[in-house]
């Protein structure tokens, strides 16, 4: 980056890794052409998955990818939201904790015990969390990973002040806007897509595959109705409970949903 | 009567006066099964977009046409709330499936649109005039509720003192090949509604299936030109008077054995919706607790207002490229069940579930009337098989009729 180009009227943006697999950041580096006009506008100070320089804070916009589940990220993410006038998490990890908080519903030292030859070496917190959890957070971006153009979407909003476009509806919109036949309905293939937000464009459906939930629940849902047919239709719960405990979760509503279905589930056991 | 003496010919009382040579609007023509690759041939050959139904992805859905051994022969759908599914059946023809997912909406009204352009240059905003040209449509297959579903969509497009130029421009040119419902399905109550189960008004051409052929009614000086050129390929056979009412018969056998709720040809009874009154019926009983009762089914998913062939609400965007200076102004379909859609200064006037099924069940059944002087609802169906939890709106009404104080006794 030439120095002499407006050095001084840029905003400056850094990205963040947390406990995550790095899909988020690699939409943003796949955004190619665009993401070239974006280092015209802003000065990307930090994206070590792009550029090992790293620019000294403060910044404007921090984007942060994954969950906190170490100790030390417990500690570094304070610094980072002291580092950044806007902090805005990217991805199921940084919003939900990630697909890893299905540890939260088990035991951290048999998990860490069955993985890892030398378990001794492992310093892990017993659960992953979102990071507003730990730190107040200015816009979540969902997504398993984010959206290319939602993630572009929202830096350009922030450069232009403006309220970024991420949809609240369901999965389910998208799936109908483009033609998609619904595939809990002709195929009884139990779908998260009713309950989910939108934005991936509703590709799973459109390969005869029911949604995951990768971009969390929905704004306004009802997840009991939705699993409560399916299982009349035949669905064991079991499974129901897994589709809603998966990538998103340890998200609020989907966490609720996979709970209860357990305990009913354990209650329906009982003699 | 020897059948070459039906053959249309100039002499033929049919002929239309002015023309080619064909038959006449409001005439009956026989037309063998083998005639409709002439039919969308000739179509395709006047520059037309075709669309049909076809089997995909465990659906009848309209698709872009060029054969007609891909049109659905031999396929049932088997509907319920919240259930379809297709069934082969050897004895079925080329359109005993009812309705599918999709409408003549998705064609007219576009699930996205493009409908503006904007540059930035030197500070000043230039409107680029390069939105695409499309070829006109032809749609093969639409039954009388969808038929239904588009008068009441003119109503709302063309209608009002703003007209849309897009759906405008995309409705001058259709052509319309309605087909008369042979079957109904479990969720199919268009006998309510008056706008089904036969095509009556508003096609270019109606089919009427028989084994082996179709009887076809022409409804439009449109509809006649485009016999005139199958006639050019294919020698067309009048339809006798006897065999007309033969035709309007078999509609006239479904709908009685709809308004009957017998049973079908093996099918399961249809819904019914007693639409008298109603318009009164749904504003007297706005907190009725049946609106709470749905809301504890209702997803706010959407799925009954995108697959509605009539809900016409939408969303517009100004799609900004990161420099801000080049604006595409994109539409596309939205949902009053989103809180986005009663969004004002920052918070939903519509929060919660039960107000949103209520805006959408009393705005189709009864606001419409005041706003287009018709019902939003065609009887169609889709609404009740497309809800993934099977919600019914013909349940609902009669929840609420049931249990109205202004109507017990009734």
């Amino acid at each position: 980056m030439h120095a002499e180009k407006r050095p001084q009227s840029k905003p400056r943006l850094a990205v963040y890794k947390f406990a995550s697999c790095d899909g988020c950041q690699l939409q943003l580096l796949d955004a190619c052409g665009r993401l070239l006009e974006l280092a015209e506008r802003v000065e990307i100070a930090q994206f070590l998955e792009a550029s090992s320089r790293v620019d000294p804070g403060p910044y404007d916009v921090g984007i942060v990818e994954g969950s906190i589940s170490t100790a030390e990220d417990r500690e570094r993410i304070q610094q980072v939201r002291r580092d950044c006038r806007f902090l805005v998490t990217i991805g199921a990890c940084a919003t939900s904790g990630g697909i890893q908080a299905l540890r939260n519903w088990g035991q951290i030292d048999e998990f860490v015990a069955s993985v890892y030859a030398s378990p001794a070496t492992i310093d892990a917190l017993a659960t992953s969390t979102p990071i507003a959890d730990h730190v107040p957070v200015d816009f979540e971006l969902r997504g398993c990973p984010v959206d290319p153009g939602q993630l572009l979407d929202l830096i350009t909003s922030l450069l232009l002040g403006r309220r970024p476009r991420v949809p609240s509806e369901s999965v389910c919109a998208e799936c109908k806007r483009r033609g998609t036949v619904c595939v809990a309905v002709a195929q009884g293939i139990p779908c998260l897509g009713p309950v989910t937000q939108a934005g991936c464009g509703a590709i799973c459906p459109a390969h005869d595959r029911e949604c995951f939930g990768c971009y969390g629940p929905a704004e306004a849902t009802n997840l009991v109705s939705l699993t409560t047919f399916y299982e009349k239709r035949g669905t064991p719960r079991e499974r129901l409970t897994k589709l809603v405990r998966g990538i998103n979760g340890y998200a609020p509503a989907f966490r609720e949903e996979s709970d209860r279905l357990e305990s009913a589930d354990s209650m329906r056991a009982r003699p | 009567m020897h059948a070459d003496d039906r053959v249309v010919q100039d002499t033929d009382p049919l002929r239309p006066t002015q023309g080619r040579g064909g038959p006449a609007v409001g005439s009956w023509v026989w037309l063998p099964t083998e005639t409709l690759q002439p039919l969308i041939d000739v179509l395709r050959t006047d520059g037309m977009r075709v669309i049909g139904p076809q089997v995909a992805d465990g659906a009848v859905v309209y698709r872009d046409l060029a054969e007609a051994g891909d049109l659905p022969v031999g396929w049932i759908d088997e509907q319920d709330g919240g259930h379809y599914r297709l069934q082969h059946d050897p004895e079925a023809g080329f359109f005993d499936h009812v309705v599918g997912p999709h409408s003549l909406k998705n064609f007219l009204f576009p699930a996205r649109e493009t409908i503006g352009h904007f540059l930035r240059e030197d500070g000043t905003w230039r409107q680029v005039e390069d939105l695409p040209e499309e070829p006109p449509l032809a749609v093969i297959g639409v039954r009388g509720c969808d038929l239904a579903g588009l008068a009441i969509q003119d109503r709302v497009f063309l209608g009002g003192e703003a007209v849309d130029p897009g759906y405008h421009r995309r409705r001058e040119s259709l052509f319309l090949v309605a087909v008369n419902c042979r079957r109904a399905a479990a969720t199919c109550f268009c006998h309510s509604t008056g706008c089904g189960p036969a095509a009556s008004a508003g096609f270019d051409l109606c089919l009427t299936e028989f084994p082996g052929r179709f009887a076809c009614e022409v409804g439009s000086e449109r509809g006649a030109a485009v016999l005139a050129k199958l006639q050019e390929k294919v020698p067309l056979i009048a339809c006798t008077d006897s065999e007309r009412a033969a035709a309007a018969e078999q509609s006239e056998r479904l709908e009685q054995a709809m308004h009957a709720r017998q049973r079908v040809a093996g099918e399961p009874a249809p819904r019914s919706l007693n639409t008298e009154g109603i318009r009164d019926l749904l504003y007297d009983n706005l907190e009725h607790p049946r609106w709470e009762e749905v809301a504890t089914r209702c997803l706010s998913c959407t799925n009954c207002t995108l697959v509605c062939p009539t809900c016409f609400c939408s969303s517009v965007s100004e799609v900004a490229d990161l420099s801000g200076d080049a604006v595409q102004r994109e539409r596309h379909w939205a949902s009053c069940f989103t809180l986005d859609h009663a969004r004002m200064h920052g918070t939903s006037v519509r929060s919660s579930t039960a107000s949103r099924y209520r805006q959408w069940l009393t705005h189709k059944l009864a606001g419409w009337i005041d706003q287009f002087g018709t019902s939003g609802c065609t009887g169609c169906g889709r609404c009740i098989t497309w809800c993934p939890v099977g919600i019914d709106i013909t349940e609902e009404v009669a929840a609420i009729r049931a249990t109205s104080p202004h109507d017990e006794g009734a």
